[in-house]
């Protein structure tokens, strides 16, 4: 009797079809996604069940933090020819008579929220990377001299408002303040910007589902 | 990435009949396949909770036209909305005269604090929403999802019954106070509300409100 030869099987499956899939979705996940922008405070923003989404492009975001300090960010428009931030900015040296140098200028271009006075940006653009800009901010913060000015006698924040909305005519404003921030300085900020005729603002909030039914 | 089927038949190996050994071309892809599957769920969740969510807010202009006269507001459909210090709410229904005020009944941004009181005053559009999006959900009524916003918008410009809220913040409330009763007129659907000032009898109304 000759013996039965059991045709040997690899254990192994063909994962290469699996493999090609999953790089194919990483690397779109990795292409599409965008982080977070780096915030110059924390902000716990209260939550509502409004499921807008925030405009992605053309927004200018006013940060207010728990202490009523003003930050201000802007996007450099629909795409990086347009260099809104760039332009924002030559318009509010030429307002405070000041000179910022061409690199300081790029470099602005690709940075994100700030809250401090016009008159001392420039230090803040020079700083060689992120985490000197964000300690010169927090620097700042322990001088009490951060925030943008908005108090009556230099009122930064309506000219920051104002020559961005000379800039680009669509640009939305979104509005992102602390659960704790006293009601008052939100006005505040809400004056000013109705006072430079916008009227239409994009609260910043987390989602949260509601049920509501009628009680009989 | 490709697996290698080695051809079993050992030809080309010179002229001899000895058969090479024969190694797995596979490379053993679990290791790659977990991380791959690590990172693809990190970018999925991360896109997905990254964007923010934003409340809509329009208030009016603020330059003063003369031509137009403030629409008047009838007494029954008026509900005075006032925010105070440690999430406390006072609310009163009608006008408040300066010979008669009414009384402030104190309540919360809880759930059964004032949308009780709100879904309650604002039943009747509240029903109409409410069987408008039955149909829609029933498939009784196909609409694309813009027609059905200006449709809900129809039904509340057409509400001539529906309370008619005036939101007043005192002293010392929070952000956050603002957003959740803006957020309560949305979850009740309040047709029409005004974010206005304290007026110099509610203010002398607060100082007798209950604590």
């Amino acid at each position: 009797m000759s013996k039965i030869k059991i045709q040997k099987k690899s254990p192994h499956i063909d994962m290469t079809p699996m493999v090609d899939l999953f790089a194919l979705l990483l690397t779109f996940f990795m292409l599409t996604s965008t982080f977070r922008p780096q915030e110059p405070a924390v902000i716990d923003t209260p939550s509502s069940i409004s499921e807008k989404q925030a405009p992605d492009k053309e927004i200018l975001n006013i940060s207010i933090d728990k202490e009523g300090k003003v930050y201000f960010n802007l996007d450099n428009g629909p795409d990086t020819t347009t260099k809104f931030r760039e332009k924002v900015l030559e318009k509010m040296a030429e307002q405070y008579k000041l000179k910022f140098t061409p690199k300081q200028y790029e470099t602005f271009s690709k940075l994100s929220a700030f809250g401090m006075p016009v008159q001392i940006l420039n230090q803040w653009i020079d700083k060689k990377d992120p985490t000197r800009r964000d300690e010169f901010q927090k620097q700042l913060k322990e001088a009490k001299k951060d925030g943008i000015p908005t108090d009556s006698a230099d009122n930064q924040l309506a000219w920051w408002i104002l020559l961005t909305r000379q800039v680009d005519q669509n640009i939305q404003v979104g509005i992102k303040a602390d659960m704790e921030t006293d009601y008052k300085a939100v006005k505040k900020i809400l004056d000013i910007l109705q006072d430079k005729k916008v009227n239409k603002f994009n609260l910043t909030t987390n989602l949260e589902k509601v049920e509501v039914k009628i009680e009989n | 990435m490709a697996e290698i089927i080695e051809n079993s038949s050992g030809k080309g190996s010179g002229g001899g009949k000895r058969k090479p050994k024969k190694y797995s071309a596979a490379i053993d892809m679990t290791p790659m396949v977990d991380l791959m599957c690590l990172l693809i769920t990190f970018f999925m969740l991360t896109t997905a909770f990254s964007k923010p969510k934003v409340m809509e807010i329009v208030l009016p202009d603020k330059t003063i036209d003369t031509n137009i006269k403030p629409m008047p507001i009838d007494k029954n459909r008026a509900v005075t909305i006032i925010m105070a210090e440690n999430d406390i709410i006072y609310y009163y229904e009608g006008l408040a005269k300066a010979d008669s005020l009414p009384s402030l009944i104190k309540t919360d941004y809880s759930k059964d604090g004032i949308r009780k009181f709100l879904l309650k005053r604002n039943k009747p559009l509240l029903e109409q929403i409410i069987a408008f999006k039955e149909k829609i959900t029933k498939g009784e009524l196909v609409l694309p999802r813009d027609s059905v916003n200006s449709e809900l918008k129809k039904l509340r410009n057409k509400d001539k019954v529906g309370p008619i809220i005036l939101i007043k913040a005192a002293d010392n409330i929070k952000y956050k106070n603002f957003v959740d009763i803006i957020d309560e007129m949305a979850i009740t659907n309040i047709a029409r509300y005004a974010i206005v000032d304290l007026n110099h009898l509610e203010l002398k109304m607060l100082e007798t409100a209950p604590k």
